[in-house]
């Protein structure tokens, strides 16, 4: 997870950035779908839509093969369904250490990576091109509650700042734990696991208290309770066409969103 | 070197649309209700104070700790957020992170959210909290029945998310439940111990550092909390076992085919599975669909009682919850 701990917004100015963000959440959305109610043996489908998407990130200047390659983040977990191979009846195909494999075990087992990979790539479209601040008031405007979605606008713009407080906490840590090349170092795993725990709990009240200095600070600006925000832009017909043909729009707007993040920056302090 | 466990987040293309569906359809009543929960609870304070501890659960799980092997162990941090700020705070922190992590770094994928979200921020949480509550109230609330209970809650609420995300994945089809079960469990007890002594060292820091921040806060929403989680539990057991139950649909006959086929693999009459596909998929939905309904109308049920119950609570303990500055 930390290793992933970057923001995948590429900013661009292609088409694909332009469009619409709550059309762009659409179309991702229906792209998944879509992969994942592919009947698992229509096999010429999963090129064509691996062309849409390719095609869908080279509009947006992200590379078809950059997407394609970070598409195979979630593989891992189809650790969960290599039993398919072995479990689902089926003419025997191969065998791999004493098991058989079946066509049809191998024929799901190949739909659910390919799927996954597809859907992976498709969030990835949707994630790389769209500013975060897009994507919540896209979220709101598809009826995810404002209050959840401003805590997440909140998480956010606090996210990397306290990614960065507990690598400080970290790197203290790493500073303190010498190890000689012949000893064994750091106690035992229990002992070890308290360590993680106290720093977890030393990032609580650093935490919690930045989120009260944050509340007296939105509360000297007049907050009460209630985000204001800038109205969404109209949603345009051209917009929600273009999402069928996707890659096309070019309506500019300002950030809606950007509001909640602006709102909840805390002033200068320093750091104890 | 870090080597994260891909065991919990379940990616797009893992569960089937009709399940994915009843995961939605489970999560929006609850996290409509710990929104308002938790407005009665903090007022205005709300939003900042949930939206910087949802990253400060973020920011936590980068802590991690060499266990073996290369391997490490890292918080997941339900259980600990339920400690402190009490379970439906906990519920709408746990649902943030878990979303950022789907939207923002594609760690679970954007359609099965809804089962995601339920799995690691509610069944872990209630669960968790359930054992935890019931534990610090049997020996009497003191420092250590905290800790055990924390530590009890934190890997039990491991566990529960384990079993729930195996029977989601079963019930989908993507992996048989005598298979997935077991390994998922067997995994999750291990990342459960390890929850269980990270949550508990930051629980007792706390402690020894602001005692004001542990237990007060929590008290407050603690009321009916073993019926909520016993209502999730039973939700989630209708949800996903009727499909099972029923003698068409996909798991069961799968896990009987499964055992037929591995009984008798040298004498193959394979022609059971365009039968069993087919016509059976309709079915298979519906019923899940159904479920899920009843599922919902249970958890709406139960968690209509509590919010009645610890409203008039809230409204009661007014002054001691607000622990402002």
């Amino acid at each position: 997870m930390s290793a992933a701990f970057h923001d995948r917004y590429h900013a661009g100015d292609s088409p694909l950035h332009r469009l619409d963000p709550r059309v762009k959440l659409a179309t991702a959305l229906a792209l998944i779908l879509g992969t994942v109610l592919l009947p698992e043996r229509a096999w010429p489908a999963y090129p064509l839509l691996w062309a849409l998407i390719g095609s869908l990130a080279a509009i947006g200047g992200l590379g078809a093969w950059h997407v394609a390659r970070m598409g195979g983040l979630a593989l891992p977990f189809a650790l969960a369904a290599v039993t398919l191979l072995f479990t689902t009846p089926g003419p025997p195909v191969a065998q791999v250490a004493g098991f058989t494999v079946t066509s049809a075990g191998l024929a799901r087992f190949l739909a659910i990576l390919l799927k996954s990979w597809l859907a992976v790539q498709a969030a990835l479209l949707l994630s790389m091109t769209t500013h975060f601040a897009d994507l919540l008031w896209a979220l709101e405007s598809l009826h995810v509650p404002g209050t959840l979605v401003a805590i997440i606008g909140v998480m956010y713009r606090y996210l990397f700042t306290l990614k960065e407080e507990a690598e400080r906490l970290i790197r203290a840590r790493a500073a303190r734990s010498a190890t000689a090349p012949d000893q064994k170092a750091g106690g035992g795993v229990v002992w070890r696991a308290q360590v993680a725990g106290g720093m977890i709990g030393n990032l609580f009240l650093r935490s919690y208290e930045r989120s009260e200095r944050v509340y007296a600070a939105m509360l000297s600006r007049g907050y009460d309770g209630r985000l204001r925000k800038l109205d969404p832009p109209p949603l345009t017909w051209r917009a929600v066409m273009l999402g069928g043909v996707p890659g096309g729009g070019v309506d500019r707007h300002p950030r809606p969103g950007r509001a909640v993040v602006e709102l909840t920056r805390e002033p200068p302090y320093h750091r104890g | 070197m870090f080597i994260p466990i891909p065991a919990m987040h379940i990616p797009d293309g893992f569960l089937n649309v009709p399940v994915a569906v009843v995961g939605w359809a489970l999560i929006v009543v609850v996290i409509g209700f710990a929104l308002r929960q938790t407005r009665n609870q903090l007022g205005e304070r709300q939003i900042p104070l949930m939206g910087i501890l949802a990253a400060f659960i973020f920011a936590a799980q980068m802590i991690n700790f060499p266990v073996a092997g290369g391997t490490s162990g890292h918080l997941i941090g339900g259980m600990l957020a339920a400690v402190l700020l009490g379970p439906w705070a906990a519920v709408l922190v746990m649902t943030s992170v878990v979303a950022v992590q789907a939207l923002l770094f594609q760690d679970g994928g954007l359609l099965v959210l809804g089962f995601n979200i339920f799995n690691m921020g509610i069944v872990s949480v209630f669960v968790g909290y359930a054992a935890y509550d019931w534990i610090r109230k049997a020996l009497n609330n003191t420092r250590t029945a905290q800790l055990v209970g924390a530590a009890v809650g934190a890997w039990l609420g491991v566990l529960a998310a384990a079993i729930a995300a195996s029977l989601e994945l079963a019930v989908s089809g993507t992996s048989p439940l005598e298979v997935v079960l077991p390994a998922m469990v067997g995994v999750h007890i291990l990342i459960g111990i390890g929850e269980a002594l990270i949550t508990v060292a930051a629980v007792a820091f706390i402690q020894q550092t602001r005692p004001d921040l542990t237990g007060a806060a929590a008290a407050v929403e603690a009321r009916g909390s073993t019926w909520i989680a016993v209502g999730l539990v039973l939700a989630l057991v209708v949800v996903l076992v009727s499909p099972l139950a029923n003698p068409n649909p996909d798991g069961l006959e799968r896990v009987a085919e499964d055992h037929g086929f591995i009984e008798a693999a040298e004498d193959p009459p394979y022609e059971v599975i365009p039968d069993y596909q087919a016509p059976f998929i309709e079915d298979e939905a519906l019923a899940t669909i159904v479920a899920g309904v009843i599922g919902v109308v249970i958890v709406a049920a139960v968690g209509w009682g509590v919010s009645r119950l610890s409203g008039r609570s809230a409204a009661h303990d007014e002054p001691t919850s607000a622990q402002g500055p």
